[in-house]
């Protein structure tokens, strides 16, 4: 047992403390924060807004009139379409290697690229997740809305956007935690992320054990704690309706 | 405006489905005047209800027009908003906003829409709860509330925007029993307020003691209307004449 101990501890030094190689732990960290906390920023933006296309074009495609409205509202269905059926249709990496070696090539801005990268898969699924909740409030909360003078918008914005928020938030939270841990793959651009930087330690070391099982720990750190995080979140919604 | 003056005219509404192979409504005409409290009655799947939520174009009608105010809200360049800011509307399942407090439920559309103040639209809303007997609930939420308390809340609720006119759909069809009192009171107190109301309704004594006039309708079509003496006491139709032995 001691022997063991004073092995790990040794594996310690060697992996994290000599030539302070923590140091690669530390910047990968931040890379795979700063790349997941934009990513998810994104991620909302697309994802709402192709949500209330895709609702707002089922919605009212049947009572809607002819004319410039109903063209592009058409239009835009037909965009997000496309984009929702190209993004899950791929890998993420390999959506991440077409942004950047051919869509940004000339650009040297890795993060911005790996950021644009999940921000733009991850808008697809936040999308789906989204409608779905839309279409899950009821449809007479909507027309309530609507009787007492709300546009559409208004009555989206008000009544109907929160309500499906508070229905979706584990599948929403789910989403960032798939995202975070996906962001592992930006290595493929030489981006050095945390997984990136336990993968540099290793082949300096040949030593696995501790940079792998290290980074591995830092992810589920990670994870717990925003999980923790969204259940309190969850607890408050649901509080405020009792 | 004056009494006896007229706040909706319906000229022949049509709600077609299927290419016009279901009539919904087949040509409905009527004229709603200001103070009087129509009561639509009928056998389910009449068009009564439907009749109602064309009133203010929740449904679409696919043909004919109705004039509010003298506007033709039918008019594809009329923004139906605004219209219907003056034109309340009680479901038969509340649709209260379970998201927000009570208070917060009436005073959301006065705030946004009207641009009220929220001491003013607060103060509003607190002389209409306490007319209904529920202002110690202003700050309760609505899954804490029984069906009767929620209906009368979603009444206020319409109230507080100052409409011309009230619309019913059904409101004590999802209450328990014991509970449809308490709405019905409401009701009538309203229309002792002479406010404009169009109710939609199963309760057959409510028709008799508060409307000024009885509209009956089946398949689609305004089968009959007239005073309650008339429809109650000397059906002439058929169609009246079964309905009312089956009710009664």
């Amino acid at each position: 047992m001691a022997e063991w101990l004073e092995e790990m501890q040794a594996q310690f030094v060697l992996n994290f403390m000599e030539e302070e190689r923590w140091r690669y732990i530390l910047d990968g960290l931040s890379v795979t924060l700063k790349v997941t906390f934009f990513a998810v920023i994104l991620g909302i933006v697309i994802g709402i807004l192709v949500a209330i296309i895709r609702s707002t074009y089922d919605k009212n495609k049947k009572e809607m009139r002819p004319g410039f409205g109903k063209f592009i509202l058409t239009f835009l269905n037909g965009v997000s379409q496309v984009y929702l059926t190209v993004i899950r249709g791929t890998p993420v990496v390999v959506q991440l290697m077409i942004m950047y070696y051919i869509i940004f090539a000339s650009s040297n801005n890795k993060v911005m690229v790996a950021v644009l990268a999940f921000g733009i898969n991850s808008g697809a699924y936040v999308a789906e997740i989204v409608r779905s909740g839309i279409m899950s409030v009821d449809v007479g909360q909507f027309e309530a809305g609507r009787s007492l003078g709300f546009n559409y918008f208004q009555t989206m914005y008000y009544i109907v956007v929160p309500q499906a928020f508070k229905n979706v938030l584990p599948a929403l939270a789910n989403e960032f935690i798939v995202l975070l841990k996906e962001t592992s793959v930006a290595g493929y651009v030489a981006l050095q992320d945390l997984t990136k930087a336990g993968d540099i330690i290793r082949s300096r070391t040949f030593s696995p054990f501790m940079p792998l099982i290290g980074i591995a720990l830092i992810y589920l750190v990670m994870v717990m704690f925003f999980t923790w995080l969204v259940g309190r979140l969850e607890r408050r919604l649901r509080n405020s309706e009792r | 405006m004056n009494a006896n003056e007229t706040l909706i005219r319906v000229e022949n509404v049509q709600k077609h489905y299927n290419e016009g192979k279901i009539k919904a409504l087949d040509g409905i005409h009527t004229e709603i005047k200001k103070g009087e409290v129509v009561v639509v009655i009928g056998p389910s799947g009449s068009g009564k209800s439907t009749f109602l939520r064309c009133l203010n174009l929740l449904e679409i009608p696919t043909g004919g027009n109705i004039y509010f105010e003298g506007i033709d809200i039918t008019d594809v360049k009329t923004n139906i908003n605004t219209h219907r800011q003056r034109m309340g509307m009680v479901f038969q399942h509340f649709n209260l906003f379970p998201h927000m407090t009570i208070l917060k439920n009436m005073i959301i559309g006065p705030m946004k829409l009207q641009k009220k103040s929220e001491a003013d639209a607060t103060a509003l809303a607190m002389e209409l709860l306490r007319r209904v007997g529920l202002e110690d609930r202003a700050n309760a939420y609505p899954s804490q509330l029984s069906g009767g308390q929620k209906q009368r809340i979603a009444i206020v609720r319409a109230l507080c925007m100052q409409p011309e006119v009230m619309l019913f759909d059904e409101p004590t069809s999802a209450l328990d029993p014991e509970m449809v009192g308490e709405v019905l009171e409401v009701m009538k107190q309203l229309a002792k307020d002479n406010m404009t109301m169009v109710v939609v309704t199963h309760e057959m004594g409510f028709a008799k003691e508060v409307a000024t006039r009885v509209m009956f309708m089946a398949d689609g079509k305004q089968v009959e209307e007239g005073s309650p003496k008339e429809i109650f006491g000397n059906p002439k139709s058929e169609r009246l004449q079964t309905f009312l032995a089956k009710v009664l």
